[in-house]
């Protein structure tokens, strides 16, 4: 049986009086490659956020290889705002800062790329791997954490040769031109060593050809570190490519969900977003 | 190996040549007065460059916690004897034992670290401004709490300390401002720096990648501020007194703008600046204080207070054109000083080749 | 009726010293609420102000001297944002302060220059400056004009913001700084506006606050500074009834603890309400929440 690696359950995200995140409730199971697309403002990086950590949603909750690691319900201000459904569905609460959430295994890259800009292509690879050195700050300093030190830069180093950036290690990440700092944003995420890869929009700005190569890459690093993988994307031909399912949203609600075949046909996605194709 | 060495023979040159100036030079020489609180200014910058440059946390509570090192280190330090006439008003004080001077120094630290941490516990977490002024109250507030007469037994209330040991030789500054320099140094390319430096670059993209941010702020603050301690401690051994009324906050706003110069993000531009900053202002610019004649001609402007003018006029230069500093991000290194002029020498020479 | 006597002149105090730090909050309030940053040189100006009218005052009659304080401590402020803040709008925020922190370092050592560092005497004002009893209280007149002044002033600027075109330009500038600018809101002028009524206000405060507080030296202004941006802080930043508020309330609270004797204390209060509401309800008693977009 296909094991559960990420579960929405009624996600509502509230800001003031604005909904922008509706009832949503989705599934991503191990190894799949599951896309969330629909038109802008339509929520989906509002659920991303949720899902990382970064927003504590209004209602609902999200449950990641079994268990819950985001829970709330409307509380306080909230209580006489709140215009979802499913008020009293999730009396439990479970906060966890975006930090945490990464250490268990869910890494992202960013709609905007927010690389580390002062710092080298290396250095912001490195930083992913903070968290995973056995080290405390006086071993750091005292560079008693050699044996760590190294084992990381190797593995960084890889993650880097894997992105065609090894040759670029050491110039300030915003010197990369935009595609090389996407990928670099990719490989920063990678080493994390994440078991669910969050991307949103990874092929924004890029054109046909090189879109096509990101399409092959997500595939191979799905396969080769055992990842699964939920992205955010506009480009139609990517996600119809690679995608096992996919969910659409639109104003906050879900309005279909289905495989690639079935979402090109459906007629309110259809309206909605993707539109017909020119007549030739 | 190699890097190593290439960072100790230098330092191994320069404290032989301090030797050998403290030999021949008198005493009194303006120079020391320059080596010695350029050193201690060193670290204070430092320490704020690993928390304000390297770590991007705006706090303006340097005053405060020098006070607190300094006066930790007084008040451990001054021999039992000296105890009643220093503490004349209080009874010869409720501290009636005496450190060692190392100890005492590193105690100094830690009591500021201390304290530190439980400040930041609740206020690490507010905005970039809304954290400047925070710090800076409690700053004032240490500074209150320092003069209070009720605490006299322990600081001697807003009377100065005095008696406790200081030093004579221009190594001792160096010796120690260097060492806890070079612990930073260590920190800041670890991982941890590492960290730092990404809250500073983008907090929100350091969390999503494992930073604790919460951690990692405590961590920048408690280790700045056990320097700082440290640093105050040999302020108090430099000036021989020590009183709570200076430390207010012109004084963190003079070692900010210091910072500032040197560039954010740069040791050796901190240090640069700092001995910049102490040679002019306590010597080479004196003449900028003093009503000088040429014949009968007074000449307008030098008069005392006009070299802190110039001073600020020059700070807001570089604060308005010249963001980065003297150095910006960079370190100064002697391969990046053979480099440069290495690429100034290819220019000439392509120079020459071209007018031929 | 012996308490009253007692008591009352500090609490006197501190409702004339509030309505001072409440004209000097207001031009915080009103700069941060736009630029989001804190004029760290905001006292100092209210400090050369002071300096302004020893000088002016000994070679000119009042008549004349107190309108060119008032319009030469306007120049100064929109001067300093001038040259100091406006070349640094697009740098990041710490530049900004930092450039702050660098005038009033500035404007200090200029005053500590020009006077030599020794404190100057206030020149005495008629009326104001004059004894008076109130509840068998002496005090000056200054201490009952000071409030009434600051309300009329803080109405009128209220009055200014929701009612004119003026206002609602700055209004918009202090809710969206680009979109403003991209509605066509000539956002230097709103800029300037704002310096401009702060550092009037900061004029009249200095009027008034020297008439009490004669003495002025070069760090006279950090203090009252500071416990204005208290103020603004404690008020909500943004809000000017706000400041008002938290600018009376640290007047009188410090003056009252003067009072208890614990004198050492009374500025180091004014700290730890900042933390406390820093730690309690940062957005203050009166301003609102903001949330990032990520």
């Amino acid at each position: 049986m296909t094991e559960n690696i990420l579960r929405i359950e009624n996600l509502t995200m509230q800001f003031g009086g604005v909904i922008a995140v509706n009832n949503l409730s989705l599934e991503v199971n191990k190894g799949e490659i599951v896309a969330l697309i629909g038109p802008n403002g339509a929520g989906k990086t509002t659920a991303f956020n949720c899902v990382t950590g970064i927003y504590e949603p209004t209602n609902g909750c999200i449950y990641f290889c079994g268990k819950a690691i985001v829970c709330n319900h409307p509380r306080g201000k909230m209580k006489k705002l709140y215009v979802g459904e499913n008020k009293g569905a999730y009396p439990k609460v479970i906060r966890n800062s975006p930090d945490k959430i990464t250490k268990m295994g869910i890494a992202r890259t960013f709609q905007n790329i927010r690389l580390f800009k002062n710092l080298t292509v290396f250095e912001n690879v490195l930083i992913a791997k903070h968290m995973r050195m056995k080290q405390n700050v006086f071993t750091a300093t005292f560079r008693l954490n050699y044996h760590e030190e190294k084992r990381v830069r190797q593995e960084c180093l890889s993650l880097l040769e894997e992105q065609n950036l090894l040759h670029l290690k050491d110039e300030p990440a915003s010197s990369l031109p935009y595609g090389l700092q996407r990928r670099l944003e990719i490989a920063r995420a990678l080493a994390t060593e994440p078991k669910l890869l969050l991307l949103d929009e990874p092929a924004a700005g890029m054109n046909p050809q090189e879109t096509q190569e990101l399409a092959k890459f997500i595939v191979q690093i799905k396969d080769k570190y055992d990842l699964t993988i939920f992205l955010i994307e506009h480009h139609m031909d990517l996600v119809m490519r690679i995608s096992d399912r996919i969910y659409v949203l639109d104003f906050g609600k879900l309005i279909a969900h289905g495989i690639p075949k079935e979402i090109q046909q459906n007629q309110r996605v259809i309206d909605a977003y993707l539109g017909v194709a020119e007549d030739a | 190996m190699k890097k190593a060495l290439m960072t100790l023979i230098p330092i191994a040159l320069l404290y032989i040549l301090l030797f050998v100036l403290e030999q021949i030079l008198p005493a009194s020489s303006m120079l020391f007065v320059v080596l010695k609180k350029g050193a201690i200014y060193s670290l204070l910058a430092v320490s704020m460059n690993l928390l304000n440059g390297f770590t991007g946390l705006f706090s303006l509570g340097h005053a405060g916690f020098m006070l607190i090192g300094a006066y930790t280190y007084a008040i451990l330090t001054i021999p039992l004897e000296a105890r009643p006439s220093v503490y004349q008003y209080f009874d010869g004080g409720i501290i009636q034992f005496t450190l060692p001077v190392f100890v005492a120094i590193i105690a100094s630290g830690i009591v500021t670290a201390v304290l530190a941490y439980l400040i930041g516990l609740p206020i690490l977490r507010l905005k970039s401004d809304y954290l400047a002024i925070a710090t800076l109250g409690f700053a004032e507030i240490i500074r209150a709490i320092f003069q209070w007469d009720k605490l006299g037994p322990v600081t001697n209330g807003s009377n100065l300390l005095r008696s406790f040991p200081i030093f004579k030789s221009v190594l001792f500054p160096f010796t120690v401002a260097g060492l806890c320099i070079t612990l930073i140094v260590l920190l800041i390319n670890s991982s941890y720096g590492r960290a730092f430096k990404a809250i500073r670059d983008d907090e929100i993209a350091a969390e999503a990648m494992g930073v604790n941010l919460a951690k990692h702020k405590q961590l920048a603050f408690t280790i700045s501020s056990f320097f700082v301690g440290i640093g105050g401690a040999l302020l108090a051994m430099y000036q021989t007194t020590v009183q709570a009324a200076p430390f207010r906050a012109s004084m963190t706003y003079e070692i900010l703008l210091i910072v500032v110069i040197g560039g954010m993000g740069s040791i050796s531009g901190s240090c640069l600046s700092s001995f910049l900053f102490i040679a002019c202002s306590e010597w080479w610019l004196r003449f900028l204080d003093r009503v000088t004649f040429i014949g009968s001609f007074k000449v307008p402007l030098l008069a005392s207070g006009f070299r802190k003018v110039v001073f600020s006029v020059v700070i807001m230069i570089i604060v308005l054109f010249y963001r980065q500093g003297i150095m910006g991000t960079k370190e100064f290194s002697l391969d990046a000083l053979y480099k440069f002029f290495e690429k100034r020498s290819i220019k000439k020479h392509k120079g020459e080749d071209l007018a031929e | 009726m012996e308490f009253i006597k007692t008591h009352l002149p500090y609490v006197l105090a501190g409702i004339s010293v509030g309505g001072q730090y409440a004209l000097i909050s207001i031009g915080y309030t009103m700069v941060y609420g736009i630029l989001r940053l804190i004029n760290f040189a905001h006292g100092d100006i209210f400090m050369v102000a002071g300096f302004m009218m020893v000088y002016l005052s000994a070679s000119l009659p009042l008549y004349l001297s107190i309108p060119l304080v008032i319009l030469g401590t306007v120049l100064l402020g929109f001067l300093v944002e001038r040259v100091a803040y406006r070349p640094l709008r697009q740098a990041p925020r710490m530049s900004i302060m930092i450039s702050a922190i660098g005038v009033s370092y500035l404007l200090q050592n200029c005053a500590w220059y020009i006077t030599g560092g020794l404190a100057k005497q206030y020149p005495a004002i008629p009326w104001i400056s004059e004894s008076i009893t109130v509840f068998s209280a002496t005090t000056k007149i200054v201490t009952i004009i000071t409030p009434i002044l600051t309300f009329l002033l803080v109405i009128a600027l209220v009055l200014l913001i929701k009612h004119t075109k003026f206002g609602m330009a700055m209004r918009a500038v202090s809710k969206d700084f680009e979109t403003s600018q991209l509605m066509g809101v000539k956002i230097n002028s709103v800029i300037g506006l704002t310096f401009i009524i702060g550092s009037f206000l900061a004029a009249i405060g200095s009027l008034l606050y020297f008439s009490n507080y004669t003495s002025v030296t070069p760090t006279s202004g950090s203090m009252p500074g500071l416990k204005a941006f208290v103020a603004a802080v404690f008020g909500g930043i943004g809000s000017i009834p706000g400041a008002m508020l938290g600018a009376f309330l640290i007047g009188i609270c410090e003056n009252i603890i003067k009072d208890l004797g614990w004198t050492t204390f009374s500025d180091a209060f004014t700290f730890a309400l900042l933390i406390i509401i820093l730690l309690v309800k940062p957005t203050g008693l009166f301003g609102e929440k903001l949330i990032d977009k990520v």
